[in-house]
């Protein structure tokens, strides 16, 4: 089968890993590995491996626009804006790791299928990576839904540079993707880092506040998905159930990473890089039936 | 004789004494007692700061606006202030919002080794105008070279002074000197201390902290606060003004504020609870206890279990998730024995 070319722009942590993870796709193949500054711990670490790098940002597609079909954006939300502008125009399909929100969000468990409709297609955020499944969830299970919460808590050393910059429009695009999937009337994000050593497992918390709690439903629901997840974040678990407590529905999660370029603790990594390559994948299937 | 800057958080670290239900009246009648009094800085808000109203660390009576405008109209002598955590707060729904409303100064904090998530905002409200601080949340947990590197980020950032909080009640008067020295022998913007009183220290660790070159001040009325509360306002006056120290705030008023904040504000006056001690000890975020001893109680969970479980995982402030978690671990564990 004829593997999907594909670039990866921004060699920060997601980059490096996402890399990292591609190499035992059957499906997609790393041409191009970019970055500003080819010292990086990230592109030392492709040039290891023996991929094409290139220093040179958004330039190295614009000068060899036939070098890839597909461009995994792992850069800042910032940037992601002024780097469509430009790989619209050549026709690249994009998959945007930032929170950015240009194309339709995308949670591969609930609307795979739909999404790669897109030529833009944004993953939304770890967090919500891991709490949109729950919040859909609860949605397929309860109506009018009045708040749902979704806290993410991930290790310090997990979260680069542009994670950091960017909390705001985590925390705007996981609220927005929470709402999108759920149906409920408002809802909120939060992001802790925890600088603890060991390194703490990426764990999100979902709370819902409902007209009536329907946990048996639900329970089957979350296993339900929670297996689906599984199937392409394979560290993905369910920590407490959902409990009823002080008026509110709670369940967490975790996400074990498979320690590719971070050790195992940065789960956060795992399941945006996981997610976002499944729906490369998904592209991919769909050209070689096409 | 030296200034001390003091900055009152009784209406933003006391909500969390009471679960975040002050009320608008209630920030009106502080404001205006803490006014005449003339606080250089009262600061209002949830425990946990602009745009924290939640179910993770507890829904807030009053919205930020509410509360904002409320102590706005009351006061004239003191500056309005507020304390925000990025990671919760955003710039677009939360901190233009309170500038529209007209806070005075902004208190941008992160947990003490995260200073880089502050950047945007301490930005932010420095183009703004404003007068901006860092706040190094938890300072127990990390070394002081730590402690001033990140201070210095934020130093960079744009914050005109630096304030450590002993969230957990958990220093040591040596860890203060330590720290304090640290911070006021590298950086050129003035230090603080917001002290908390597990470990019946508030008071001294605010002093130990000036003799090692701090210049702000936190202090509440009565100690109204997180946990064991902070260091007690009244006092802390008293004994600045026997020291020579010099705070502008008029005495007989400050006693007569804090004697209305215990009539109008208080369900509790603070005291150090058996439990506040282990907290303490734990090194445990001072805003957890409510929901310790309200998850103690609903599981049946001794709360001092709950509370060393907590220091042991480390936990950070605005993880109060983890306390279902480790309920539900001390439940799993008591199964099995």
């Amino acid at each position: 089968m004829k593997k999907l070319r594909v670039a990866i722009l921004g060699s920060g942590n997601i980059g490096t890993d996402l890399m990292i993870k591609i190499q035992r796709s059957e499906f997609l193949d790393c041409v191009l590995f970019i970055g500003r500054n080819l010292s990086s711990p990230g592109m030392a670490k492709a040039i290891n491996m023996g991929i094409n790098v290139s220093d040179e940002s958004i330039r190295a597609i614009e000068k060899n626009p036939n070098c890839c079909d597909l461009v995994f954006d792992c850069t800042s939300a910032k940037n992601a804006i002024h780097h469509w502008e430009i790989l619209e125009k050549l026709g690249k399909i994009v998959v945007d790791l930032t929170p950015a929100k240009l194309g339709g969000l995308c949670i591969p468990a609930v609307n795979l299928e739909e999404s790669v409709k897109q030529k833009n297609v944004n993953m939304v955020t770890c967090g919500g990576q891991a709490s949109i499944p729950i919040a859909f969830a609860i949605g397929k299970t309860h109506k009018n839904i009045e708040y749902i919460e979704v806290v993410s808590s991930i290790a310090s050393k997990s979260a680069g540079p542009a994670t950091r910059l960017n909390l705001d429009e985590y925390i705007d695009t996981t609220e927005y993707g929470v709402k999108i999937f759920s149906k409920a009337k408002t809802t909120k994000a939060i992001l802790n880092l925890n600088p603890a050593t060991p390194c703490i497992d990426m764990q999100t918390t979902i709370f819902a506040k409902v007209d009536k709690a329907n946990l048996e439903e639900l329970k089957m629901e979350i296993d339900l998905i929670v297996e689906k997840i599984k199937s392409y974040v394979p560290g993905y678990q369910l920590l407490v159930p959902p409990i009823y407590e002080n008026g509110r529905i709670v369940v967490m999660v975790k996400a074990i990473g498979l320690g590719d370029y971070l050790p195992k603790y940065a789960g956060n990594l795992d399941i945006i890089n996981c997610a976002a390559i499944t729906v490369a994948e998904e592209y991919a299937k769909n050209r070689n039936h096409g | 004789m030296i200034d001390i800057l003091i900055s009152d958080p009784t209406l933003r670290d006391g909500n969390h004494a009471v679960s975040h239900q002050l009320s608008a009246k209630q920030v009106a009648i502080y404001c205006e007692a803490a006014n005449k009094a003339k606080v250089p800085i009262v600061e209002v808000g949830h425990g946990n700061g602009l745009g924290a109203s939640s179910l993770q660390v507890g829904i807030a009576l009053e919205s930020d606006k509410v509360l904002l405008e409320t102590a706005r109209k009351n006061l004239s002598n003191s500056k309005l202030g507020i304390h925000v955590i990025p990671g919760f707060a955003t710039i677009k729904r939360d901190l233009q919002l309170a500038i529209d409303i007209g806070v005075d100064v902004i208190r941008v904090a992160s947990h003490c080794s995260e200073a880089d998530i502050t950047q945007r905002h301490i930005s932010y409200a420095r183009e703004k105008g404003k007068e901006v601080y860092g706040v190094l949340m938890m300072s127990h947990m990390v070394s002081a070279t730590l402690l001033v590197e990140e201070a210095k980020k934020m130093e960079l950032y744009g914050a005109e002074g630096i304030i450590i909080m002993d969230s957990a009640g958990a220093y040591l008067p040596n860890s203060v000197t330590e720290k304090i020295s640290a911070l006021t022998s590298s950086l050129n913007i003035p230090v603080g201390f917001h002290a908390h009183n597990n470990l019946g220290l508030a008071i001294a660790n605010s002093i130990t902290a000036l003799e090692a070159g701090a210049t702000i001040l936190d202090g509440t009325a009565r100690g109204f606060g997180a946990g064991a509360g902070n260091a007690q306002l009244e006092v802390l006056v008293a004994v600045l003004n026997k020291l020579g120290y010099n705070t502008n705030i008029d005495f007989y008023k400050i006693l007569d504020a804090s004697e209305i904040a215990e009539l109008e504000i208080m369900q509790n006056i603070p005291v150090i609870k058996s439990e506040s001690i282990v907290s303490g000890l734990a090194g445990v975020f001072s805003g957890f206890s409510k929901q310790v001893k309200r998850l103690a109680k609903e599981f049946n969970v001794d709360q001092r279990d709950i509370y060393f479980a907590l220091g042991e995982k480390k936990v950070v402030a605005g993880q109060e998730d983890i306390i279902i978690e480790v309920v539900m671990e001390i439940l799993k564990k008591d199964k099995h024995e």
